[in-house]
This record gives structure tokens, C-alpha cells and sequence, in this order.
């Protein structure tokens, strides 16, 4: 794999751009794989990545039925951050903020990590409580918050608006610095090139339809390519691991949802940071195309539609124009949808399960970017050793039978 | 957006619903029996079909009853709704 630098792009410009070399392979499936992906996202692509680069095994396919970052990893609005409640939680996603870091070198790609800032607001005394309290859970594990007051809010973000007349005003905020977006596609095909340069195969348009289980031992997958044999295979399917439980016989404490999010019309550069609200129910941050990119809670009901009703559009927007009234003439361009998989407690799962070979990443529901990196490298290990990562431990399946949930419902549930 | 008809006053718009999860999921009987994992059955395990899906639903901002609708999640058409006292009805595709 030649290595993209400075100088490369130079050269491939005297050439018109015509003699880059492919990103990665596109090779027929072999007959049989140490380990098989399930699921060419962001996250399935870094496991692939780390099984290779840190666990040594480097015959492993990842079988993706559409193409890389089709799912919700090219549809979400990019924000990174790890500030939630519980102790686990901080555990995977500081992890993976870490990894984030250095991300780009160590691909040899550039995500566009831009730590902006990620900004939530309180708006009546529960969210200021509710804001306090993560604030010290978060500096308890020496995860450093701020907390502003809507005047050092109103410093911060100059074009909201903090008037109290109004029927939700800003009482405060709490600012992580270090948090911010990334370019979301960028990550798929990073992880997606220095996988392949690894030896992975990656192959997409191939869709799994079954699983050969004999004895309670995984033996491989059924695909729409034929039967591909592996002793261990790894879903990281986000909206459709139901469905590939089902598949083994499996029932899983997930949901499946639309989550929605618009872009606006592309504008000028003046909104350089990323703020959320829970309570409004809206979030806003600008990409670098200069588009606003908003979104907010999920659409209530199951669903695999990859599309979601009108009303939460309405609604998010009519939040959008309490705090930000220069937003009022501004045209949304286009609005999508993807399928979150949501567990109970609003936290994921990274488990083995009573099928030998057998392992499931998935439950990430509306907030899983920011922890690719931490997620796939967490898993990777997982499968590698057949025993959890520490950071992974918590996420284990039995969690809902031995009553050990990690609530992440007040940090999640539309903040992603 | 879903048009939703309520059993007894017809079809709505979404807005005035509230969505209720997986449909017939009954509470166990003998709950002082139950093992670990069947509580986490009945508690959290969700059939989450892509396809056909029995589900409930809430008139919140209407005459406020539950009832049931069937609803294919992959193209969102409703395929039946009913009362709670209505029997289940077999729906094959
Ligand atoms: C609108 C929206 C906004 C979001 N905003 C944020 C945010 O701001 N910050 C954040 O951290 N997270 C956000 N998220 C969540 C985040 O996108 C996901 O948690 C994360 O991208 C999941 O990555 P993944 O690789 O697990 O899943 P995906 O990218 O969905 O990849 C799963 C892949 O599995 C494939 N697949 C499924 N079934 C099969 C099969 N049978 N055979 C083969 N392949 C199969 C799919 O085609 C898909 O490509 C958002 C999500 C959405 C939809
Ligand atoms: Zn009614």
C-alpha cells in the first residue's frame, strides 16, 4: 500500500489525479477465514483492523451487504464525546476519544477529527441537576468538564440566544473541549485501507443469510456468495442485529429505530462548535462544507425503514428557532434517516453469546461513532482471546439477567 | 408519517399516538418461579422483526385507549388493527 503524504499528493497532481492507487482490494471470498465480520460500518471495519494490527490474525474477512459506511456510520451527524454517567461507560468511550487522537497518523488517513467542543445546555433545574451531577461523575474518573454560566454560554456560541423570556431559557451549559466531530465516511474507508493493506479482505454486496451452527460451535456463514466456513464470526450490524440473531436462534434486548437528522443549505463558517439540547430537543453543529447539521431524538416506533416521519423534523426545527432566531431563513437541503439498534439501558453490548464463536457488538443506538476506534479495538480483543476486554466486561450480554444495566438513558437519549 | 386508525374513532394522524412497544408480551404467571433469564426474556428480549410486527399503541391525544396494530416495519404498511379484547389475527407473509 503506498503511503499518502504531502509529497504523494503532488505527485498524483502533475498526473491529473490519474494514476492513484486503489484504497483496497475487492477480492472474491475464500473458502474459509480465521474470523468473519459481519457488518462493513465503522465499527465492524476497525475490529477487522485491530484483529489484524494487535491480535496477530490477519486471515479475516469483513462481509458488508451494501457498501462500506452505508449504514449508520455515512448517515450520522459525526459528534464525539465522552461525557455520560457511569463509570463503564467512561471507561469505553475516553478509551476511544484516546484513540481518536492520533487516529489519523495511525491510518495514514485523515478523519478530519476537529475537537470543537461539545456543548449540552440546561434549561429548568432538572437539567441543571441532572448536568451537575455527570459533570462530577465525569470529573471523579479525571474527565474534565466545564461548566458555563449563559453568559460565558452566550460568550461561547455568540449568535444563541439566552434571553429568560422564553418558554425554555439557557440556565447554563457543560462544555467538554476536547470533544468534537470527525468526518464520518473518511473513518469507514481508513479503517477500511489499512485493514486491507493488513491482508483483510473486504467484501461488500454480499449479504449474510444464515449461520452453520453444529453443536452449539460456530462452523460459518451463509452468504448470498455461498457458504463461507470461519470458527468465529463477530455481528456488528447496528440496526439489523436482531435480525442476524434471530438467524442463530438468538433474542436480544435491542430495538430497532429510525433516527433522522437534515443539513441546511451550506453557509459561511460561524458556527464552530457543537451544542446539544436534551430538553428542546435539538443539536446543531456546522460541517466543514459549511451545511448546519441538526438532529434530535429517535422516531418512537420500530423500524427498518431507513426514513422516519415529519413530526420530529418539526419539532426539532421549532427548537432550533427558539435558541438560534438567525437560523429563520435558512432552507434545509435534504433530510435522511438510519436504523439505530437501542437497547434498554442505552448502553451497548460487546459479547460472547451462548453459540462457541459466536459474538455480537451492537446496541450502540443513537450515539455509536464516537466510540468506533474504543469499539472495535475492545472487540477485536474479545474475539481474538474468546474472553471480554476489561473495558467490555460491563457490556456483556447476562447483564440483563444479573440486573447489572449501565444507565446511560439521561446521557443518551437524544444527545448522540 | 404514519396514518393510524384508532379502533374506535378512525384514522389519525401519528402525532396524536403514542407508541407502546411489542404486542402481546404476557406478564408470567408464576413470577416466584421465574429463573434470572426469563425475567430478562419477558423484561428486556424483543422479537424486533424486520417484516411483520405485532405491536401497541396509545389514542394519547384522542379517547386515550390501547389497542393493537399489526404493521410491517420494513415498508411501515399497517397490515391490521384491533382491540385488545380481539383475538390476534394470523398474518402470513
Ligand atoms: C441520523 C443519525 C445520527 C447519529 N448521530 C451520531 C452522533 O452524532 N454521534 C455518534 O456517536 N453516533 C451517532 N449516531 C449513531 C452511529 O451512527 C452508530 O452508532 C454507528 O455508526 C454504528 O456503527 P456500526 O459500524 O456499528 O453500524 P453501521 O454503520 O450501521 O454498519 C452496520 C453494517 O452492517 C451491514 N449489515 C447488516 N446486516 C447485514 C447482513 N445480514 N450481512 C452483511 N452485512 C450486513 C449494514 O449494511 C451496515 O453497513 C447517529 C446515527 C444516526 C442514524
Ligand atoms: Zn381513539
Amino acid at each position: 500500500m503506498k503511503k499518502y503524504s504531502v509529497f504523494s499528493l503532488v505527485r498524483n497532481a502533475l498526473d491529473y489525479h490519474r494514476n492513484w492507487q486503489q484504497a483496497w482490494r475487492s477480492p472474491a471470498p475464500k473458502s474459509a477465514y480465521d474470523v468473519i465480520v459481519v457488518g462493513g460500518g465503522g465499527h465492524g471495519l476497525a475490529t477487522a483492523y485491530y484483529l489484524a494490527k494487535e491480535c496477530g490474525i490477519t486471515n479475516v474477512a469483513v462481509i458488508e451487504k451494501g457498501w462500506l459506511g452505508g449504514g449508520n456510520t455515512g448517515r450520522n451527524t459525526t459528534i464525539i464525546r465522552a461525557n455520560y454517567l457511569q463509570d463503564e461507560s467512561t471507561g469505553i468511550y475516553a478509551h476511544a476519544l484516546d484513540l481518536w487522537d492520533t487516529l489519523s497518523t495511525e491510518l495514514n488517513y485523515n478523519v478530519m477529527f476537529s475537537k470543537r467542543g461539545v456543548l449540552h445546555l440546561a434549561h429548568n433545574q432538572h437539567d441543571l441537576k441532572e448536568l451537575a451531577r455527570r459533570h462530577n461523575a465525569n470529573r471523579m474518573m479525571a474527565n474534565e468538564l466545564e461548566f458555563l454560566t449563559p453568559e460565558q454560554v452566550k460568550a461561547f456560541v455568540p449568535i444563541i440566544n439566552i434571553s429568560p423570556d422564553v418558554r425554555y431559557p439557557v440556565l447554563g451549559g457543560s462544555l467538554q473541549r476536547r470533544a468534537g466531530v470527525a468526518r464520518h465516511d473518511a473513518v469507514a474507508w481508513g479503517y477500511a485501507r489499512a485493514a486491507d493493506s493488513l491482508g483483510v479482505d473486504i467484501i461488500q454486496n454480499c449479504e449474510v443469510t444464515g449461520f452453520r451452527i453444529e453443536q452449539g460451535q460456530m462452523k460459518g456463514v451463509e452468504t448470498t456468495r455461498g457458504f463461507i466456513a470461519s470458527p468465529k464470526v463477530g455481528c456488528v450490524a447496528a440496526g439489523h442485529s436482531s435480525v442476524l440473531g434471530a438467524m442463530a436462534g438468538l433474542r436480544l434486548p435491542i430495538e430497532s429505530h429510525p433516527l433522522q437528522a437534515l443539513v441546511s443549505e451550506p453557509l459561511k463558517p460561524f458556527f464552530d462548535t457543537v451544542v446539544m439540547s436534551n430538553t428542546v430537543h435539538v443539536y446543531v453543529s456546522q460541517s466543514d462544507k459549511g451545511e448546519l447539521v441538526m438532529g434530535a431524538g429517535i422516531d418512537a416506533y420500530n423500524g427498518y425503514s431507513q426514513r422516519g416521519s415529519l413530526p420530529p423534523i418539526e419539532h426539532l426545527l421549532s427548537a432550533a428557532m427558539e435558541l438560534y432566531p438567525v437560523f429563520s431563513r435558512v432552507r434545509v437541503l435534504r433530510k435522511w434517516g438510519g436504523i439505530v439498534d437501542i437497547c434498554p439501558d442505552a448502553s451497548p453490548l460487546i459479547t460472547k453469546t451462548p453459540v462457541q464463536g459466536l459474538y455480537f457488538n451492537c446496541g450502540w443506538g443513537t450515539g455509536g461513532f464516537k466510540a468506533t476506534p474504543g469499539s472495535g479495538h475492545v472487540f477485536a480483543h474479545t474475539i481474538a482471546r474468546d474472553d471480554p476486554h476489561p473495558l467490555a466486561a460491563a457490556f456483556r450480554l447476562e447483564r440483563f439477567a444479573t440486573g447489572n444495566l449501565v444507565d446511560e438513558n439521561l446521557a443518551a437519549a437524544v444527545a448522540h | 408519517m404514519l396514518l393510524i386508525t384508532c379502533p374506535y374513532c378512525g384514522p389519525r394522524s401519528e402525532e396524536e399516538f403514542a407508541y407502546g412497544g411489542e404486542g402481546h408480551i404476557a406478564r408470567p404467571a408464576d413470577t416466584d418461579g421465574l429463573s434470572d433469564d426469563e425475567w430478562a426474556d419477558y423484561l428486556f428480549m424483543r422479537t424486533n422483526p424486520k417484516g411483520v410486527h405485532y405491536e401497541r399503541w396509545v389514542h394519547a391525544h384522542g379517547c386515550r385507549r390501547w389497542f393493537n396494530a399489526v404493521r410491517d416495519t420494513a415498508t411501515n404498511e399497517f397490515l391490521a388493527f384491533y382491540r385488545v379484547d380481539e383475538k390476534k389475527p394470523e398474518i402470513d407473509r
